[in-house]
């Protein structure tokens, strides 16, 4: 039977899902909703320093890719961090972490870049019990503009810097959320690194433009007649975030630096790929903002039945266990050949295969009078755009051929051996294979 | 005030409330959420089957995705450019045995794409806003007359018009539409949607419909045609056929078609007599219009009576369905042998029919039903004699319209081809404007 504790920097949470810092984790009473909902642990709505807090707008805050049915593809939001005083918020977490021990509470942080300013606010949140900080070095909108957030993350001396006073100044782990409006993830997480973190976290929204109003001519959400960028997230997001994650874990100087996965995660399978790519657990914002915090526990179910299924007894199972399989192009085997195969019995004749593949790739479907549509192998490259615009999943697959046959499309015999293009005659670089 | 129990055909059956509200839109329009839901089920198919599946062959998938994009004037257009009456075809089509029925979500989970109720959507949105979306091609100078102001000829009236011929429209009747005025039960078309369409699709311009006039005598196919650059016929099938039993003639024994009309037209429906035990002879969509809408007036016992099996009935297992569905009781392989009645008919003779090497005989085992209405609903025939040639009992036409007369085109019920759709009807008045275009111009 599966078992979903996790042990994330030595904090012990129930299961890997964690809502992310973020407009669910605002308040005492929004994360007690989410605690009794099941979820495994929160990362508080970023605090500001001692002071008057930040302001909001007073228009509308959010904007939305929408897919078929409106469901909600990729959320823009241009909130800031808290606009509660810092004290109450302080209160809030210690009573909260009182009364829910086993789950677990990380306080997000965004002040100045200055000593004083995280030397001044540390003890304080070390006062709560909160099981430890995340570093809010992300927030692309309105915070940057004040040099925090990712005006910080995007300066790699800054979080080394920043992470070493937070290291020297409180005891328990501290975790760096990263921006990904950078060039190289590696450069912020490998800073974080030499500042001493205990694990980064990733991703933070993605600069966006939602969408511009036609009418006003500005950005939505428009706010009297003016648009700013904001943060992007969702499932839109989340090949970006677990490309991002993949290359921390691939990279020589970050492999094995401990990860928290953020990006888009809807689902119990999203919250799997996360882990099998290095997370040691998930943060979740956008599908508790659509669907309310009872999503949790489809996620549970989900993992925890597809554990049973593959013999996984606890989350470190499988945690990485994708990242060997993750290599560069030049890696990938030339000798490997599939071709797709349409089920006739599942096909509704959409044609939607065919005018992919008759317009847009290698004329490699054919179509009768009749309306059957089968692939000619001769033309087939494999490309998987079929299969992937067939409404019908799993409708179209990709069938391997079998060495000793002979490709019809190259009249070459598909061999076993393996041969990328580091070797490939093509390839004016290539080495002669050994 | 009667009651569904008192006998005799009698008015007032129901309550003025219950009539209305029986008599409202079989199907309520789509609101703009429900279409916005209905459009994304739309899989945009190459080469659609439902395209191939409408007679007028519009471009269903592109109409479907501009609603879906929020442009329902723009999926309107590309209606109207293939069958200028979208709008009442998206209230009367058998959309269940066309487009919806090709639909690959109907193959793929049982439940088509609401293609038919998107289009009411799209062709009510533009119609509402008073556009007309064509404009005519300069003057040609050239006269057509279409005779019959239904669906097939007003199609070609207006096709004609929007490529800048002038075209006069005569028709029998005191008011334009055809069966979509007349003929068609007053649930798919409320809101005297039929008039409002044909003052919609004249404003093109161009068109001149002349009501009261009838081929015959004063109007004749030869003063029509040297008076005219070209002609078409559109005159539906005017006779109804005869069942030719005894008792046909008594009191409460009437046409389908009759019945229907002046339902359609009646200012009050409360005044309309109906019967309490009513039977209707016949298979078609007249005969479950007559039979529905007579449940609908409040007859205690409706029944079908059709001669063959469920199959041969060319009314759709939908609109079996539906009128099952009002309480209608479907008798098949019965034949009426008689109407029985004192001065009025009282009851219905049936004998039960079997088909023997593909002839319908009686097999001599017979039962009688009260009915003191009775409609026929076994056909129309063509009456007009322009002496044309034939095939069957309809005016003989090639694909594209042309009869054996130089000059003349047909379509609609009144020709040969065709399934006596109004749907059909608009494709080939389409479709013989465009060739009556190319022969006026010259282009063949």
């Amino acid at each position: 039977m599966a078992d979903l504790t996790t042990e994330f920097l030595g904090i012990k949470s129930p299961n890997p899902f964690w809502l992310a810092s973020a407009p669910p984790t605002d308040k005492e009473y929004n994360v007690r909703r989410a605690f009794e909902a099941g979820w495994g642990g929160v990362v508080w709505k970023t605090l500001g320093s001692e002071g008057p807090p930040v302001v909001n707008v007073n228009g509308p805050r959010y904007g939305v890719v929408h897919g078929a049915d409106r469901r909600v593809l990729g959320l823009n939001n241009i909130e800031l961090i808290t606009d509660r005083d810092l004290f109450v918020n302080l209160e809030e977490i210690k009573r909260v972490k009182a009364d829910y021990p086993d789950r677990a509470i990380i306080v997000s942080l965004m002040v100045p870049c200055e000593e004083d300013a995280w030397k001044a606010i540390l003890p304080l949140v070390e006062e709560t019990g909160a099981d430890g900080i995340e570093l809010n070095f992300g927030c692309p909108h309105g915070m940057a503009e004040r040099g925090m957030g990712a005006a910080v993350g995007q300066v790699p001396e800054y979080i080394e810097m920043v992470t070493r006073w937070c290291k020297q100044y409180y005891s328990k782990p501290v975790i760096v959320k990263l921006t990904p409006n950078i060039t190289d993830i590696c450069q912020p997480a490998a800073a974080a690194m030499r500042g001493g973190a205990d694990a980064v976290s990733l991703i933070n929204t993605i600069n966006s433009i939602i969408s511009v109003d036609l009418d006003q001519m500005a950005p939505a959400p428009t706010i009297g007649g003016k648009g700013t960028h904001g943060g992007y997230c969702g499932p839109a997001v989340k090949p970006i975030a677990m490309n991002m994650v993949a290359e921390i874990a691939r990279s020589p100087e970050t492999a094995g630096l401990p990860m928290s996965g953020i990006g888009g995660i809807t689902t119990w399978r999203d919250a799997a790929e996360y882990i099998a790519l290095g997370c040691g657990n998930v943060q979740v914002c956008t599908a508790a903002m659509t669907y309310g915090f009872k999503v949790v526990q489809e996620m549970i179910s989900g993992l925890e039945q597809w554990m049973d299924e593959k013999g996984h007894t606890s989350i470190d199972d499988f945690m990485g266990s994708a990242i060997p399989n993750v290599v560069d192009w030049q890696h990938l085997d030339l000798n490997y050949i599939a071709k797709a195969s349409i089920n006739q019995d599942d096909c509704i004749s959409c044609g939607r295969c065919y005018a992919a593949c008759e317009d847009t790739s290698h004329q490699a479907i054919a179509m009768t009078a009749d309306r059957k549509f089968s692939v000619i192998d001769a033309e087939c490259v494999a490309c998987n755009l079929c299969v992937e615009v067939c409404p019908v999943e799993n409708c179209i697959t990709m069938v391997e051929q079998q060495p000793g046959t002979t490709d019809p499309r190259t009249g070459n015999v598909v061999v076993d051996t393996y041969a990328n293009w580091t070797t490939h005659p093509n390839n004016p670089s290539a080495t002669a294979a050994e | 005030m009667n009651s569904q129990f008192t006998p005799g055909v009698v008015p007032k059956r129901l309550s003025t409330e219950d009539l209305s509200h029986n008599f409202d839109d079989l199907h309520a329009p789509l609101v703009v959420h429900e279409a916005a839901v209905a459009a994304d089920r739309c899989y945009f198919c190459h080469d659609a089957p439902c395209v191939t599946a409408c007679p007028t062959d519009i471009d269903i998938p592109l109409f479907i995705r501009q609603i879906s994009t929020g442009t329902p004037e723009a999926a309107a257009k590309t209606i109207f450019d293939m069958n200028i009456l979208g709008g009442m075809c998206a209230r009367v089509c058998p959309t269940e045995e066309l487009c919806e029925e090709a639909c690959v979500r109907e193959l793929a989970e049982g439940k088509p794409v609401e293609i038919g109720r998107l289009q009411r959507f799209a062709t009510d949105t533009l119609m509402k806003s008073g556009v007309h979306p064509f404009n005519r091609a300069d003057p040609t100078g050239k006269r057509v007359a279409v005779v019959g102001a239904g669906p097939a000829g007003l199609s070609c009236a207006h096709r004609l018009a929007l490529l800048g011929h002038d075209v006069t429209v005569y028709d029998a009747r005191p008011k334009a539409g055809g069966l979509n005025e007349f003929g068609i039960a007053a649930y798919k078309s409320t809101d005297d949607f039929a008039a409002r369409e044909v003052d919609w699709l004249m404003s093109i311009g161009g068109i001149t419909i002349e009501t009261g006039k009838a081929l015959g005598d004063a109007l004749n196919l030869d003063a029509i045609s040297a008076d005219f650059d070209a002609v078409f016929l559109g005159v539906g099938l005017g006779g109804v056929n005869a069942m030719g039993i005894a008792g046909d003639d008594l009191d409460g024994v009437s046409d389908a078609v009759s019945f229907i009309e002046d339902l359609r037209q009646a200012s009050d429906l409360s005044a309309l007599p109906v019967g309490r035990n009513v039977v209707v002879i016949g298979g078609g969509m007249t005969a479950v219009d007559a039979a529905v809408q007579s449940k609908l007036l409040g007859a205690e016992q409706v029944t079908i009576a059709y001669r063959r099996g469920r199959e041969a009935m060319s009314a759709s297992r939908y609109e079996q369905d539906l009128a099952a569905s009002h309480g209608v009781k479907l008798m098949f392989n019965v034949k009426p042998n008689a109407v029985h009645g004192n001065g009025a008919a009282a009851e219905v003779e049936l004998e039960y029919t079997q088909i023997i090497d593909g002839k319908l005989s009686g097999t001599g085992e017979n039962m009688r039903i009260a009915a003191d209405q009775v409609f026929r609903a076994i056909g129309q025939t063509l009456t007009m004699d322009g002496g044309l040639a034939l095939e069957g009992r309809k005016i003989a036409v090639t694909d594209t319209g042309r009869t054996s007369r130089d000059g003349v085109w047909a379509g609609g019920d009144c020709s040969s081809g065709g399934n006596d759709l109004t749907v059909t009807a608009v494709a080939e008045g389409r479709d013989a404007a465009m060739d009556i275009h190319a022969t006026l111009t010259g282009d063949v």
